[in-house]
C-alpha cells in the first residue's frame, strides 16, 4: 500500500513539473510580455528596462531555473501587470470558480448517473431511447453553444435570468447549467453503457438464480460492479469541468480563475499563467489519485493484497 | 402427480426465431437426469425457461409445474421463492459466475438469509459448514477473502455450496465441470454425486461429457436442435442407442469400457435456428436418412422398452452395437 501511494505520488510530481515546464517554455516562445503589456508606442529604453527587471533577456534556462529555484521556495512570482504575488491574483479567483464547478460537478453526478442507470434497466424502451438522443445532444453541442442557447432562451427571450456578471446567486443559474449539461450527457451515456454490460454478466444470472429480488440484484449485485468504469469517467470529467469553466466564465462574465487565465494569456503575464496551470495540474492529479484509490476500494481485484490465505 | 417437474410442450423464441420447439420432460424426486447434445440445442435455454431468467426478448410457451405449480407466467415474486429455494441452479464458468465485489462468505450468507431467515452468527455457522461440507480447506480464514482469490474448481465448490443453502429439491447444474482441469472434474462429480445422495436432491446434470453423465446420471435426455431426440435409462441409451444423433454422440468419444471403436464424429454443424430443414432436423447429418426425412418431423414416442425415441429409421434394436458403424462410411 505505501509503495503502492508512494509511486503514484512520484508520478503526480513529474506530471505536474512537465506541465509546468511546458508551460514555461511556451509560453515564453510564444510572444513578447514587454510588446504586449507595454504597447507599441513605448520609448525603447523603458522597454529594455523592463526586460531587465524580469529577466527576460537571460537565456531561457537559467529563466527556467531561477524559476524553480523561486517555486521551491514558495514563491510563485509576480504579477507582471501590478507586481502583486501572482498566487494572491489566483487566490482571489478560486472560490468564484468553485461556485460553479461544485454545482456543476455535483449536478452531473446527481442525473447523470441516475439517468444512465435508468435507462439501462429499461434497455429498448422509448425511455431508454429519450435519455440516449438527450445525452447525445447534451455532449455534441459545444458549451459556448449551449451557453448561447441557454442566455437567448431564459435571458433575452424569458428575461427570467441574468445572462452575465456575479452580483446574486441567480446569476449562477445559467453558468452552471451550461457547465453541466455536457457532463450530464457524457456520465448518462457512459452509466448506461456499464450498466447495462454488468447486467448481463454471470454473477448476475447466479444472484436471480439463487433467489435473490431483481431490485436487490440491481442494488447489491449490479451497481458495486457497475461504479468501478464510472469511477474513472468522473475523474475524466474533473479536467473537462475546468475546461469548462475557462469558457463558461468568459462567456458569462464571471470573475473565476478562468477568466483570469484568458486576460493573463492575452497579456503575457507569465507568472499568472504558470501560477494557474500549476494550480489545474495539481487539481488533475489529485483527482486522478482519489480515482485510484477509489478504485482499489470499489474492486478488490486491484486491491494491491497482502491478506495471508 | 408425483414427478417433481414436469415441463410440457415448453417453447422458447429470441426475436421470434424459435430455439425450443416443445419440450416435454419429467424429473422424479431424488433423480438425476442428464441432458445432453451439441452446443447450441437448448440445454440451457431449457433451465433458463423454467425458472424464467430468460432476457426479456425472449418469448416462453408452454408449462413448467414444479410439484403442480406452474412456473411460466407465474408473478415474479413467486419464481423468486422458486429460485435457490426449490430449485437452484450452477453454471459453467464459476469464476465469473460469482460477484468479484462481494465477499464469498456474504454471497453464501445472502442465499441463507433469503431461503433460511438466517442472520448473524447462526447464518455464518451455517455457511461455514456448507463450505466444509463442499470441500474448501480452511473455510474459516477464506470466508471474507474475494473471487478470484479462489481457483476455478474451488468456486465451483463455492456455488454448489450457495445452491445447498436453500436446501433445494432440484439442482440444475449447467457444465458445473466444462471450464475445470480433468482431474477437478471428477473431483466435482464426485461432489455432486455424494451431494445428491446424502441431500436427497434430484439432480439435473447438462454436459457434454457422455462419461460424466453415465457416472452422473440414471437417465438421460438427447436433445438436437430444440428437441429432445431420445430419452431413456443411461445404460439402455449407452448399449443400444437408437436415435442415429445419439449413436453419433457416443461414436464421438472413446469407449471406456468394450472393445476399442473407431472415433467417428458425426458429419456436418448443428444447423442455425434461422434456417431449420422442413423434416427432421438431424436429416441433413443423418446416414439412415430417406427421403420421408425430409418432409416429415418425427414425434417423441415411446418405446416398448421404456425409453422415448423421435426417428422414423431408428437404429435397429437386434443390431449389435458395432455394426452400425458400417453404414457411416
Ligand atoms: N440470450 C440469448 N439471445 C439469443 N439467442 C440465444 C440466447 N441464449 C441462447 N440463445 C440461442 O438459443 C439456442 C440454445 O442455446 P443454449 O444456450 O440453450 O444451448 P446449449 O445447449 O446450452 O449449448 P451449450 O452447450 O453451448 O451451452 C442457441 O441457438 C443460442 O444461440
Ligand atoms: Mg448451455
Amino acid at each position: 500500500m505505501i509503495r503502492f501511494v508512494t509511486s503514484r505520488l512520484f508520478r503526480a510530481g513529474l506530471t505536474v513539473l512537465s506541465v509546468m515546464t511546458f508551460a514555461f517554455v511556451v509560453l515564453r516562445m510564444s510572444g513578447d510580455p514587454a510588446q504586449v503589456l507595454l504597447g507599441p508606442d513605448v520609448p525603447q529604453n523603458v522597454v529594455q528596462d523592463f526586460r531587465d527587471r524580469w529577466g527576460l533577456d537571460d537565456p531561457i534556462w537559467r529563466q527556467y531555473l531561477s524559476y524553480l529555484q523561486a517555486m521551491m521556495q514558495g514563491d510563485f512570482g509576480l504579477s507582471m501587470r501590478d507586481r502583486s504575488p501572482a498566487i494572491d491574483l489566483v487566490m482571489q479567483r478560486i472560490p468564484a470558480t468553485l461556485q460553479l464547478t461544485i454545482p456543476a460537478l455535483i449536478l452531473q453526478l446527481a442525473f447523470g448517473i441516475p439517468a444512465g442507470i435508468y435507462a439501462a434497466l429499461k434497455q429498448g424502451t422509448l425511455a431508454d431511447r429519450s435519455v440516449i438522443v438527450a445525452a447525445i445532444v447534451g455532449f455534441t453541442v459545444p458549451s459556448f453553444v449551449m451557453g448561447l442557447l441557454l442566455v437567448l432562451i431564459f435571458a433575452v427571450t424569458l428575461g427570467a435570468l441574468p445572462s452575465g456578471g456575479a452580483s446574486s446567486w441567480q446569476h449562477a443559474i445559467l453558468p452552471v447549467l451550461t457547465m453541466s449539461i455536457g457532463g450530464i450527457g457524457v456520465l448518462a451515456r457512459f452509466s448506461r453503457s456499464a450498466m447495462i454490460e454488468v447486467m448481463g454478466a454471470p454473477y448476475i444470472r447466479t444472484a436471480s438464480a439463487k433467489g435473490v429480488s431483481w431490485s436487490d440484484v440491481v442494488r447489491n449485485h449490479a451497481l458495486p460492479n457497475a461504479a468501478v468504469p464510472i469511477v474513472t469517467i468522473v475523474g475524466f470529467m474533473v479536467g473537462s469541468l475546468i475546461a469548462g469553466a475557462i469558457i463558461v466564465e468568459t462567456i458569462f462574465s464571471w470573475p473565476g480563475m478562468g477568466r483570469l487565465l484568458i486576460v493573463s494569456v492575452t497579456n503575457r503575464d507569465l507568472a499568472v499563467v504558470q501560477c494557474i496551470l500549476l494550480l489545474v495540474a495539481a487539481v488533475m492529479v489529485v483527482s486522478n489519485l482519489t480515482v485510484d484509490l477509489l478504485y482499489g476500494w470499489l474492486d478488490p481485484r486491484l486491491r494491491q493484497t497482502t491478506s495471508a490465505h | 402427480m408425483n414427478n417433481l417437474v414436469e415441463i410440457r410442450n415448453l417453447r422458447v423464441a429470441f426475436d421470434g426465431v424459435p430455439v425450443l420447439h416443445g419440450i416435454d420432460l419429467d424429473v422424479a424426486p431424488g433423480e438425476a437426469l442428464g441432458l445432453v447434445g451439441e452446443s447450441g440445442c437448448g440445454k440451457s435455454v431449457t433451465w433458463l425457461a423454467a425458472l424464467g431468467l430468460l432476457p426479456g426478448k425472449a418469448s416462453v410457451s408452454g408449462s413448467v409445474y414444479l410439484q403442480g405449480q406452474d412456473l411460466t407466467g407465474a408473478p415474479r415474486q413467486a419464481l423468486e421463492r422458486v429460485r435457490g429455494k426449490r430449485v437452484a441452479m450452477i453454471f459453467q464458468d464459476p469464476s465469473s459466475a460469482l460477484n468479484p465485489v462481494i465477499r464469498v462468505g456474504r454471497q453464501i450468507i445472502e442465499a441463507l438469509r433469503l431461503h433460511r431467515g438466517l442472520a448473524g452468527t447462526a447464518a455464518k455457522t451455517e455457511a461455514l459448514r456448507l463450505m466444509d461440507l463442499v470441500g474448501i480447506p480452511d473455510a474459516r480464514n477464506r470466508f471474507n477473502l474475494y473471487t478470484h482469490e479462489f481457483s476455478g474448481g474451488q468456486a465451483q465448490r463455492l456455488m454448489i455450496a450457495m445452491a445447498l443453502a436453500g436446501e433445494p429439491d432440484l439442482l440444475i447444474a449447467d457444465e458445473p465441470t466444462t471450464a475445470l482441469d480433468a482431474t477437478i472434474q471428477a473431483q466435482i462429480l464426485d461432489l455432486l454425486i455424494t451431494l445428491r445422495h446424502e441431500m436427497s436432491m434430484a439432480t439435473v446434470f447438462i454436459s457434454h461429457d457422455l462419461a460424466a453423465v453415465a457416472q452422473v446420471c440414471e437417465r438421460v435426455c438427447v436433445m438436437y436442435a430444440g428437441k429432445i431426440v431420445e430419452e431413456g435409462p443411461v445404460a439402455q441409451l449407452f448399449d443400444t442407442p437408437r436415435h442415429p444423433y445419439t449413436q453419433g454422440l457416443f461414436d464421438a468419444i472413446p469407449s471406456l469400457s468394450g472393445p476399442r471403436r473407431r472415433l467417428v464424429p458425426i458429419p456436418g454443424t448443428v444447423p442455425d435456428p434461422r434456417h431449420l430443414p422442413t423434416g427432421c432436423a438431424f436429416e441433413p447429418r443423418c446416414a439412415r436418412a430417406r427421403t420421408f426425412c425430409t418432409q416429415h418431423r418425427p414425434e417423441l414416442l415411446p418405446q416398448p422398452e421404456g425409453r422415448q425415441l423421435a426417428c422414423a429409421y431408428p437404429v435397429p434394436v437386434a443390431q449389435d452395437a458395432v455394426q452400425p458403424e458400417e453404414e457411416y462410411q
